[in-house]
């Protein structure tokens, strides 16, 4: 062993970091969240089509899926469709965080495409998103009956992520998969306006 | 059709870089030296088969053939022809035949002045540049090809993206990158020799001049950037410490100590296997840096398209080409052994701790550049290294280097002797002082540290440079252009030093919202917004402020920062207003719409600034006069002959101490 | 709705695409390269200066490489205004640095804070330089020491 082996010895190793880099290039899009593993932020928020401001502690005790979204966002759109189906799937309520986002836009955006959310909570300022450590939408975080963040997902839900990265983390439908979690009742899918679903989500 | 002809041209220059390579390498090491006359012809064909490629590229963009698609996605028909024309390099396909092209130009230079060298180590350099070559044309053909057609043809093409259409950033690519490129030279005549398993003086005299200008080309391209990004990005700010930055900023430090420890091999035969490192390390950081730009492995404002699979092409390139000169290194370095002595305070002693600091420098660097990776691989979670790493821990070697190069620029070789020169580095050492307590003084301000630190280095630096060419002037004696390379350079690096502190002690800055006809105070001026205008360019368009600038009730500048919204990809710019001055920058620059006509203003006013990119500008103009010197032009025959002058030059140099470096 | 809000899905998205490698463009996230200003100043110039600092500091999560001082994305104003708010109720500029980490992971911070995974970079320099300069200490010794020693010449020419 000389000396003059070391800078080629430093290089090997600097090829190995560089590998790992190359090889996890695809994956650079996310940015680990801070919050996983850790008790989602509780808020308060004016509710869409309702008097009354969506509280997060309801959501105590059961799973369920927080979509941050909006109807500037490009990325929403295409996942729109999904969580559509995921809110018929009927495995887990969604709560829908709209951020930065004009009231009347989002109403008419339920209205035409179909509303997946349980809840809609309005996040005028994007304080609640800062608290969530929201960087770009759409994201989506699973929580736990315990309140705890399980699993972020940055960019649009597609079936595969889906499938992969949320059903997985979810415990087994229960039997006969009629109600398996203390899922509040949905509406069907279809032109129920926003204010229909609010009211439901309240009732249950 | 152009386009394919082009497409077959570059795949022929990738035949005759093959057989450059192949005939340049084995030739000597078979011994058959009728195959060195290969090499020559094989430079100049594929030189010609490049140059035709990036013609018929550029042909398509200037008469908009957005059939390539290419041209379509970085070129439109309302462009004006001059970023036609600079759009070929705007996006990374043709930017990665620019750097072919540039290579194939060093080496024809090379090839060209080969008849200074031995035949044999002509053969081997050209051969390892022939690898080089291979493996971007390689790269161009098989990961990034610049011709593909586009089916059907675009109707118009995406445009250039808008914030390269500019002057100065046209310019950009090809200075940085012949600089990037010149290093390849260095790299080349290292493994030529270390292949040969010789090298002596002479060697070092052989490379000095290429790697200098390679440097002198690097610092250029690198001020070019760091401009474009302080008047085009719109903040006012001109170094980021952004990892692409970094990439371009490494090689230059490492080039730097390459060029110092040159000197002390060429003079005196010493830190012979140190200089073989450093050459191969700057061409290696340069392909590093292209590979952290290209494969999307680190996240930068100014990166290129993230690929994998040129992130591992580039890795590959990366094995063969520095794995293989670094093995080469450590099977060869250890028989380079020197038994010459000197002294604590003689030039060597100097140049060692230069390129010690750069070293140490480059690595501070590197950690930071790497940090985000590193710590990613290891598992030790994702952060981020700003400024606020940077600053602080590249002034840490930095400082000293400045206060030892305005002595060592004195030190004779091997003797430890400063003598003669004492009295002229106290004077100046007491100017550089009194200079920051003018400055101070005069300006009621700048209680941090490192304000009379700073400008006390640099002003004892920029005169101590001073010293020796005043000396010979004043005694009648003639100046060597190595002598004046030398001091300017120097002098240049003080200047930068003294305006970099000024820059970041005296800029006053506010971001304010003003209406027209109101004002608001930054620092001790008086900014007026007079009014906002419609603005229509070729294919742009968007308003125009005019901002009046007052200091002490009369008014020093009138100022028109734009707002471009730019059609194609409907982009909107901030084009600052400034008018440099001469010993400031008055700087506006429109934020955004507030609404009921008041706008977001940023103002700024940076005393000296523009002496940053003179000052970088007169170091790489002190690199290219350096190169110019006459002994480089010296005929070499045998080794026998070298002796002669070799020990003239050491006999000169101890004689008068200021000689070369 | 001015551009400027508009800029803030189409750059998230636009960094997204160009890190997964989609776009065949310059990656300068060219819709969001407009300048930032935020003429909102805090009373106390003590406070205002921090509060420069501070937002230099803080990395703008959509942006490639900007700090929210700089970027025009509609996230960076909020966060901008996060900090202001967090200074004039009196949180020190760690308590504001480890607020924002909490939500957003250290991915935030320009400048890494210092822990034993971060260790290795806070203490690089400083061990290059020791290093650095005794491996120079030593040569220099060395060589004085052949120096001193008559009759030593200079290397020839041929050293293989």
């Amino acid at each position: 062993m000389n000396r003059f082996l070391l800078p080629l010895g430093a290089f090997v190793l600097l090829v190995v970091v560089l590998a790992i880099g190359v090889s996890r290039a695809p994956e650079k899009s996310v940015i680990p969240s801070a919050l996983l593993n850790r008790p989602a932020p509780q808020f308060l928020l004016p509710q869409l089509g309702s008097a009354t401001d969506f509280d997060s502690r309801r959501m105590q005790g059961q799973w369920y899926l927080l979509n941050v979204w909006g109807t500037w966002c490009v990325g929403c759109r295409t996942e729109h469709d999904m969580l559509l189906e995921i809110q018929q799937q009927g495995r887990l309520p969604i709560v829908g965080l709209n951020w930065k986002d004009e009231d009347g836009a989002a109403v008419q955006w339920l209205q035409e495409l179909g509303n997946p959310y349980a809840y809609v909570a309005l996040d005028r300022e994007g304080r609640v998103a800062i608290d969530w450590g929201v960087y770009g939408a759409p994201e989506s975080f699973l929580i736990d009956p315990a309140g705890v963040v399980v699993y972020k997902h940055v960019g649009p839900i597609t079936a595969e992520v889906w499938q992969r990265e949320f059903l997985t983390r979810l415990p087994p439908p229960a039997g006969d998969g009629s109600t398996p979690l203390a899922v509040p009742q949905l509406p069907p899918v279809g032109a129920v306006p926003p204010a229909a679903v609010a009211g439901a989500g309240a009732a249950s | 059709m152009l386009p394919e002809i082009g497409h077959f041209a570059l795949i022929l220059a990738l035949l005759l870089a093959a057989a450059q390579a192949f005939f340049g390498l084995a030739g000597p090491a078979l011994g058959r030296d009728r195959w060195l006359a290969v090499v020559g012809p094989a430079v100049t064909g594929q030189f010609v088969m490049v140059s035709a490629a990036i013609g018929t590229l550029l042909v398509a963009f200037v008469q908009n053939d957005f059939s390539v698609a290419y041209v379509a996605q970085n070129s439109n028909s309302a462009l004006p022809v001059f970023y036609r024309v600079a759009a070929l390099w705007g996006a990374h396909e043709g930017s990665l035949l620019l750097w072919g092209w540039i290579l194939v130009a060093w080496t024809l230079a090379v090839a060209l002045r080969s008849r200074q060298l031995p035949a044999r180590f002509a053969a081997r350099v050209l051969g390892v540049l022939g690898i080089v070559s291979v493996g971007f044309h390689l790269f161009t053909l098989a990961t990034s090809n610049p011709f593909a057609r586009l089916f059907p043809a675009a109707p118009d093409g995406r445009d250039l993206n808008p914030l390269l259409q500019d002057p100065a950033l046209a310019a950009h690519p090809p200075m940085l990158y012949a600089g990037y490129v010149g290093f390849s030279v260095a790299f080349a005549f290292a493994c030529a020799a270390m292949l040969e398993g010789r090298l002596d003086q002479a060697w070092a005299r052989w490379t000095r001049p290429w790697t200098t200008v390679a440097w002198a080309f690097l610092t250029i391209g690198i001020g070019l950037g760091s401009w474009w990004a302080y008047y085009e990005l719109g903040w006012g700010g001109y170094w980021f410490w952004d990892p692409v930055e970094n990439a371009s900023f490494m090689p230059w430090l490492i080039g730097t100590a390459l060029i110092h420890s040159l000197a002390v091999t060429e003079k005196r035969g010493l830190f012979k296997s140190w200089t073989l490192l450093l050459a191969i390390l700057a061409f290696s950081l340069s392909l590093l840096g292209t590979f952290l730009v290209r494969s999307g492995v680190l996240v930068s404002v100014h990166s290129f398209a993230a690929d994998p699979a040129r992130g591992i092409f580039i890795l590959s390139f990366l094995v063969v080409m520095i794995g293989g000169a670094l093995a080469l290194y450590a099977w060869r370095a250890p028989q380079l052994k020197s038994r010459a002595g000197f002294e604590l305070t003689s030039r060597e002693s100097f140049l060692l701790f230069n390129n010690i600091l750069l070293v140490v420098a480059t690595a501070t660097v590197f950690a930071g550049t790497m940090a985000p990776l590193i710590s990613d691989a290891l598992g030790l979670g994702t952060l981020s290294v700003g400024a606020q790493y940077f600053d602080p821990t590249f002034l840490l070697p930095m400082l000293p280097l400045l206060a030892l190069a305005a002595v060592g620029l004195h030190a004779s070789w091997k003797k430890g002797r400063l003598g003669e020169r004492r009295g002229a580095l106290l004077v100046t050492l007491v100017c550089g002082l009194l200079l920051a307590v003018a400055v101070i003084v005069g300006a009621s301000g700048g209680t941090a540290v490192l304000t009379p630190v700073g400008l006390a280095l640099g002003g004892w630096l920029l005169l101590s440079a001073l010293i020796d060419p005043v000396d010979r002037l004043r005694r009648r004696l003639s100046l060597t252009p190595a002598i004046v390379g030398m001091a300017l350079s120097h002098a240049a690096l003080g200047l930068f030093v003294i305006s970099l502190t000024t820059v970041e002690s005296y800029t006053a800055e506010r971001d304010v919202a003003l209406g027209v006809g109101e004002s608001a105070t930054v620092g001790q001026y008086e900014y007026r917004f007079l009014g906002l205008q419609p603005l229509e360019g070729p294919n742009y368009d968007g308003v125009r402020g005019e901002i009046a600038v007052f200091e002490d009730g009369r008014q020093v500048s009138l100022l028109h920062p734009e707002k471009r919204r730019y059609w194609v990809q409907q982009s909107v710019m901030t084009e600052a207003g400034i008018d440099m001055q001469f010993s400031r920058d008055i700087f506006a620059a429109l934020g955004e719409d507030l609404g009921s006509g008041r706008w977001s203003v940023r103002a700024q006013v940076r005393p000296m600034i523009n002496y940053l990119w003179l000052s970088a500008l007169l170091m790489a103009f002190g690199g290219l006069i350096a190169a110019a010197d006459r002994r480089y032009r010296r005929p070499v025959a045998t080794p026998q002959a070298q002796q002669v002058p070799v020990a003239a030059d050491q006999g000169v140099g101890q004689a008068l101490p200021g000689r070369a470096g | 709705m001015n551009h400027l809000t508009l800029a803030r899905p189409h750059l998230s998205r636009r960094a997204r695409a160009i890190w997964i490698g989609l776009v065949a463009l310059l990656g300068f996230g060219a819709a969001g390269m407009v300048l930032a200003v935020d003429p909102v100043e805090l009373q106390d110039p003590a406070l205002q200066a921090r509060y420069r600092s501070l937002s230099h500091e803080l990395r703008c999560m959509q942006c490639q490489n900007q700090s929210i001082a700089d970027s025009p994305v509609g996230l960076a104003g909020d966060l901008r205004r996060e900090v202001r708010e967090l200074l004039v109720a009196g949180r020190s500029d760690d308590e504001i640095r480890a607020w924002m980490s909490e939500r957003y992971g250290d991915f935030i911070l320009f400048r890494p804070t210092f822990s034993w995974r971060t260790a290795w970079l806070w203490l690089a320099p400083g061990v290059l330089l020791l290093l650095g300069v005794g491996i120079a200490v030593r040569i220099v010794r060395q060589r004085a020491a052949l120096a001193a020693v008559a009759g030593v010449e200079d290397d020839d020419e041929s050293l293989t």
